[in-house]
């Protein structure tokens, strides 16, 4: 099937993931929509526990045994992933599209070289020699920042840090030039200092090769620097979605507005100041869930927050959010958080 | 690797050293042994004597030296009941031991691992409940008794196989079963435990998220890492099927080592006794050795220490 170029690597309509419990089932995932551009730059971010993993798993196929996955669409270049066989799948994955993983230090097989895990997704792909793949490994590594590319192929994982073996990991996803890559929280297993580098290094190499990313990560520094787009997750749903200027400059969403108010910024926040936080928890999502599932902790709410939550378009284009309220406020509320 | 290998060389030597000297001691830890091979009419004049011609009036340390130096040449003394050299009668006990044992481990590993595996591919599915019971029946189940029970189906109802004797491969078959699937349950419920945890690690996912297919994550990714403790696990048990197929060479009439140990024990025949320890021992730490080197192939975490 032809598909013209300016389609969506990525189409997500209505994605529900559920988890059968002993008793209900737990709803992680509660109807989500999204599109990815080719060469684009998601970020999802959202508090432990909202369903970003879950719905980063569910597009590569990788969730864990017993988890329902629901979608009227889920098409990744023109091709419907909820149809597509075992095999199919396989061929895509590590091919077509990448997974980078949150645990550098556990996602390397101990038992084998950083050179074996390198091109073993080439070989298998791309049925290359071992030769044409470990200069291809050597290339990525450079890529990727790693000096004495060459010798390492031969070094084992327990032999880098854990800054390395995520660059490693980076290398490891680009090897087939994939048009997706998902990247799971690729730095929060990571020392502070090593998390700029990474994330700098993963959006200049997404940028310069054209790939489109989804990028899922609680640290919103890191999304307002490297983001095309922001869909924010709270409770399995997403809240509000837009570019990355529009959601920074003008979050409407009151929870989107409470993430950021969590960021202290130079200048702005006083030393010693408490940092701004979000009171109570995110709801219990086993069985259903009616109503927006902020309102427990919504300085905003009102009765009307209980029954149907509307999507609403903010501004202009594509800056969307999930309120009862029109502008994200309550009527005759004042500006500002 | 070569440096871990030398390593492991020099500790299994001064292991070997200290069984040794622990075997050799045996013979005074048992009382003197003089007064032993004397008998209970001796007389002073003759334990005299017989300590003299054995020269256990020497001191300690000589005649451990001797022994040792007598021992790497493969002269164990002369048995004190068979009156034959001891190197030669154990050699000929130790080819049916040593049949039987690698034939009672291969047999095991061959059933436990591809079991193990699969009931961890499938836990609680029926083939992993079916794998359960086996390796809780194999447990449960005294050697001696599944032996006889073999012995009266295969042999006596049904004719199919010899109860006892050495002569043909035919013989070995139903020693093989009661001694391999006595080491079964353990080395079945190690590759299983191995393999349920390490299907479960960041590094498995990694592989399907690469588009490996099932068989290249189970048996490339997974296995090679959910085997290492069970190649320990077998190499103690292969040393411990050498010395400790007793009852199984009792049942089926395999005069082996594992028999002729428990004979010379029996006839105070201590030469063979000490020579059986020393060999047993030596087997231990060779495969003790053998298992080390292996999982520092499996496993490049391993080499360095």
């Amino acid at each position: 099937m032809e598909t013209a170029v300016n389609d969506p690597i990525l189409k997500v309509r209505n994605l529900r993931l559920t988890i059968p419990l002993g008793a209900g089932s737990l709803n992680a995932v509660r109807g989500i929509d999204f599109d990815l551009q080719r060469g684009e730059t998601l970020c999802i971010v959202g508090e432990s526990g909202s369903g970003k993993s879950l719905t980063a798993l569910s597009i590569i196929d990788l969730l864990g045994r017993g988890i329902e996955r629901r979608a009227d669409r889920l098409e990744f270049d023109g091709i419907d992933l909820l149809k597509a066989g075992r095999s199919q799948m396989r061929s895509l994955r590590g091919d077509r599209m990448a997974m980078i993983f949150q645990e550098p230090m556990t996602s390397l097989n101990p038992a084998y070289t950083i050179g074996d895990q390198l091109v073993e997704a080439f070989r298998l792909h791309r049925k290359a020699d071992r030769a044409a793949a470990r200069a291809r490994a050597v290339e990525l590594l450079e890529k990727v920042g790693i000096t004495a590319a060459a010798s390492r192929l031969g070094q084992y994982p327990h032999q880098l840090s854990g800054g390395l073996r995520q660059r490693v990991m980076i290398a490891m996803a680009l090897m087939c030039e994939p048009e997706l890559i998902i990247a799971d929280e690729p730095t929060t297993a990571l020392d502070v200092t090593i998390q700029a580098q990474i994330l700098h290094l993963l959006a200049e190499l997404t940028r310069e090769m054209g790939v489109a990313m989804i990028l899922i990560t609680h640290d919103l520094g890191v999304v307002a620097r490297v983001a095309d787009k922001v869909a924010v997750m709270y409770a399995g749903e997403l809240v509000e979605t837009g570019t990355a200027k529009k959601v920074f400059e003008a979050p409407v969403h009151p929870y989107t507005r409470g993430l950021l108010g969590c960021i202290p910024v130079p200048g702005r926040t006083q030393r010693g100041a408490p940092l701004g936080a979000i009171p109570g928890i995110v709801p219990s999502l086993i069985s259903e869930v009616s109503g927006c599932a902020f309102r427990s902790r919504c300085a905003e709410a009102t009765e009307a927050c209980g029954a149907f939550i509307p999507h609403r378009v903010a501004s202009e284009g594509s800056h969307s959010f999930r309120c009862v309220h029109e502008s994200g406020r309550k009527a005759g509320a004042e500006a500002g958080t | 690797m070569l440096v871990f290998i030398l390593k492991r060389l020099g500790l299994a030597a001064l292991v070997a050293v200290t069984v040794s000297a622990i075997s050799f001691s045996l013979l005074f830890l048992a009382g003197d042994p003089a007064t032993a091979l004397a008998g209970e009419q001796a007389t002073d004049v003759d334990i005299e004597a017989i300590r003299r011609l054995y020269g256990f009036d020497r001191p300690v340390l000589v005649q451990y030296w001797d022994w040792l130096a007598k021992a790497l040449q493969g002269d164990f003394g002369e048995s004190y009941y068979f009156k034959l050299p001891v190197a030669d009668l154990v050699l000929q006990r130790l080819s049916i031991t040593m049949t039987l044992g690698v034939c009672g481990i291969s047999f095991a590993l061959l059933t436990a691992v591809p079991l193990g595996v699969i009931a961890a591919i499938r836990p609680n599915s029926l083939i992993d409940r079916l794998a359960l019971l086996l390796s809780v029946m194999g447990q449960a189940m005294p050697s001696f008794w599944f032996g006889l029970m073999l012995i009266v189906i295969f042999s006596i109802q049904l004719g199919w196989l010899p109860p006892s004797g050495t002569k043909t491969w035919v013989h070995f078959i139903m020693p093989t079963v009661v001694l391999g699937y006595y080491a079964m349950p353990a080395i079945m419920r190690l590759t299983r435990a191995g393999m349920l945890e390490v299907l479960a690690s960041d590094y498995i996912r990694t592989a399907r998220a690469k588009g490996a297919g099932e068989g290249r994550v189970l048996f490339k990714h997974a296995l090679r890492n959910a085997i290492i403790p069970v190649v320990s696990l077998a190499a103690v048990q292969m040393g411990f099927m050498l010395g400790g197929s007793i009852v199984v060479e009792s049942i089926f009439a395999l005069h082996g080592a594992g028999y002729l140990a428990w004979e010379s024990i029996g006839r105070n025949d201590l030469p063979t006794v000490q020579a059986l320890i020393l060999i047993f021992s030596m087997f231990y730490i060779v495969f003790t050795f053998l298992s080390d080197v292996v999982n520092a192939w499996l496993d490049p975490r391993m080499r360095a220490g």
